[in-house]
């Protein structure tokens, strides 16, 4: 029991880690810009694709991870130049609207190009077998997983909490116009963090890649939990996106893991059969509207 | 001295209602200004549309020399105008250390530009709350930090708007004693006030407006002698 703890609690700091990469972009998009992007998923999507395309003709992995996210990177460019640009001054239906209709061309796009079939992306060779710590075996390409993760959460609060960039970024997503009002070019500003939440989309998708199916629809069902984890967090707050990252990945994985099981403790088995897989899985939602009922901002507000 | 700031025929409207109709202020470098009249006359709007915050319908506002409607807020901001906004409007998420290690900039390459340390010395208040949020400050070091941000912009023009507006009376004092002080330093200000007489002590040519149009243009001595117009006008 102990070791499945352990276990599915690595594995949930691991899915928080990656929904983090997810959940930081979309959370200063929505709060610098005021815009909803529904496509970010999409941006997860291709992202996967483009490193799973690349790795496959790179022959390596990690020249594919490398050279997936540049091009989701410049993808995102191309994206925020013609299409968000315009619609920062819509209002949010017609940003939903649009942004939706970004994710079915995404998703035909890419059914177009790789097929409608999943596909494969393979570990890179070193990390494909487990490794024993504190007494039990745990895969080794996880850990890696977990400490990228680590280490880009770890930059990224650098950056946003050390250097002046980071200093505008913050201000501008609490309160545009004085920030623009001081000098700062929150345009410019916002290209760059749009561009960087691109990559970051894509550095999740190819990280996740190996572990979950690369297929077409895998943008949308994550769009949901990041989307979950920046309500929790407080829109615009990179502080927030973490905690709620790391909330949301640890309480859906445990929640799924362990839930059934200690159901069958107190509930008939069949009871508890029908009741676990269900509970777990709103688990997340009831989190989230108990934390807005005490906190309606979220837990780290960035607005005044 | 030369022209800092001409506002030519300005008029700035909200969707059908108009605010301003055809608005007209200069004033030289070096000189403090203000701009009075009652609640709803348009002063903030004339402020606002200088910093390039609101669009301009018709008129021009030339700058140094350049005309400037039209810009975009942080070119204006870079040319030079900084403003101390109504409501203070600090950043909730920075700390008072990074409200002005963010904004400092000296674009022109001045002689002993206004640094942090520099901020901390004129208001030594900010330095013991330096390490604290935006929204954990007092009204009156929200003020000093409003005001602390804008000059670390080293700004040609400093505009406050309301930079008094409900404090208590010690902290008021403080507030005008450090614009005398930047005044007599040279620093060009536009300043939008309740406080009359204090307006007076400060400023050397002020301007009052009502229903967006200019009514009355005079210089301290003027406006002091006729108290007629304090009446007329603003209602006091």
């Amino acid at each position: 029991m102990t070791q499945l703890f352990l276990e599915q609690a690595l594995n949930g700091l691991q899915f928080g880690l990656m929904l983090f990469l997810l959940a930081a972009g979309l959370t200063l998009v929505f709060g610098i810009m005021d815009c909803i992007n529904l496509a970010h998923g999409s941006l997860y999507m291709v992202g996967a694709y483009l490193v799973a395309a690349a790795a496959q003709a790179s022959g390596s992995f990690w020249i594919g991870l490398a050279l997936g996210v540049g091009a989701a990177a410049l993808l995102g460019l191309v994206l925020e130049l013609t299409l968000f640009r315009q619609l920062y001054k819509r209002d949010h239906l017609s940003q939903v609207l649009a942004t939706f209709a970004l994710i079915l061309i995404a998703n035909e796009a890419v059914r177009m190009i790789w097929g409608a079939q999943p596909v494969m992306l393979n570990p890179p060779e070193a990390l494909s077998g487990p490794v024993e710590i504190g007494g039990f075996f745990y895969p080794a390409y996880r850990l890696v997983i977990i400490a990228f993760g680590i280490a880009v959460a770890g930059l990224l609060y650098l950056l946003v909490a050390k250097s002046r960039v980071g200093m505008w970024v913050r201000a501008g997503a609490s309160n545009r116009e004085m920030t623009e009002a001081l000098g700062i070019n929150v345009q410019a500003l916002f290209t760059v963090v749009f561009v960087f939440g691109a990559a970051l989309c894509a550095l999740a998708g190819g990280l996740l890649g190996p572990l979950l199916a690369v297929q077409v629809g895998m943008g949308e069902s994550v769009l949901i939990l990041a989307f979950v984890v920046i309500i929790i967090g407080g829109i615009g707050s990179i502080r927030g996106a973490l905690v709620g990252s790391l909330i949301v990945g640890t309480v859906d994985t445990l929640g799924r893991a362990l839930l059934p099981t200690l159901l069958r403790a107190i509930l008939p088995a069949d009871a508890a059969a029908n009741l676990g897989p269900a509970l777990a899985s709103i688990l997340i939602y009831l989190l989230m509207a108990g934390i807005l009922f005490f906190k309606p901002q979220g837990l780290f507000p960035a607005r005044a | 001295m030369s022209l800092l700031l001409e506002i030519a025929g300005l008029e700035v409207a909200y969707g059908p209602s108009q605010v301003l109709f055809g608005l007209d202020l200069s004033m030289q470098e070096g000189a403090a200004a203000t701009l009075l009249g009652r609640n709803g006359m348009g002063k903030t709007t004339t402020l606002r549309a200088v910093c390039g915050l609101e669009p301009v319908k018709a008129g021009s506002i030339h700058f140094a020399g350049e005309r400037i409607n039209g810009w975009r807020p942080d070119r204006i901001g870079r040319a030079g105008i900084a403003l101390v906004p109504e409501g203070r409007q600090c950043f909730p998420n920075l700390t008072v250390d990074e409200h002005l290690v963010a904004f400092f900039a000296n674009r022109r390459a001045v002689a002993g530009p206004w640094t942090p340390a520099r901020v901390y010395a004129l208001f030594p208040r900010l330095k013991e709350r330096a390490r604290n949020l935006g929204n954990q400050l007092s009204g009156g070091e929200q003020q000093m930090l409003a005001i602390g941000r804008a000059l670390v912009t080293n700004p040609r023009l400093l505009i406050l708007d309301e930079a008094t507006e409900g404090l208590a009376p010690m902290v008021r004092e403080e507030i005008w004693a450090c614009l005398a002080q930047l005044r007599a330093a040279g620093q060009s200000i536009l300043v939008i006030d309740k406080y009359v007489e204090k307006l007076i002590a400060l400023a050397d040519q002020h301007t009052i407006i009502e229903r967006g149009q200019v009514v009355w243009q005079g210089t301290s001595t003027e406006l002091d002698a006729d108290h007629g117009i304090w009446h007329r006008y603003l209602g006091i």
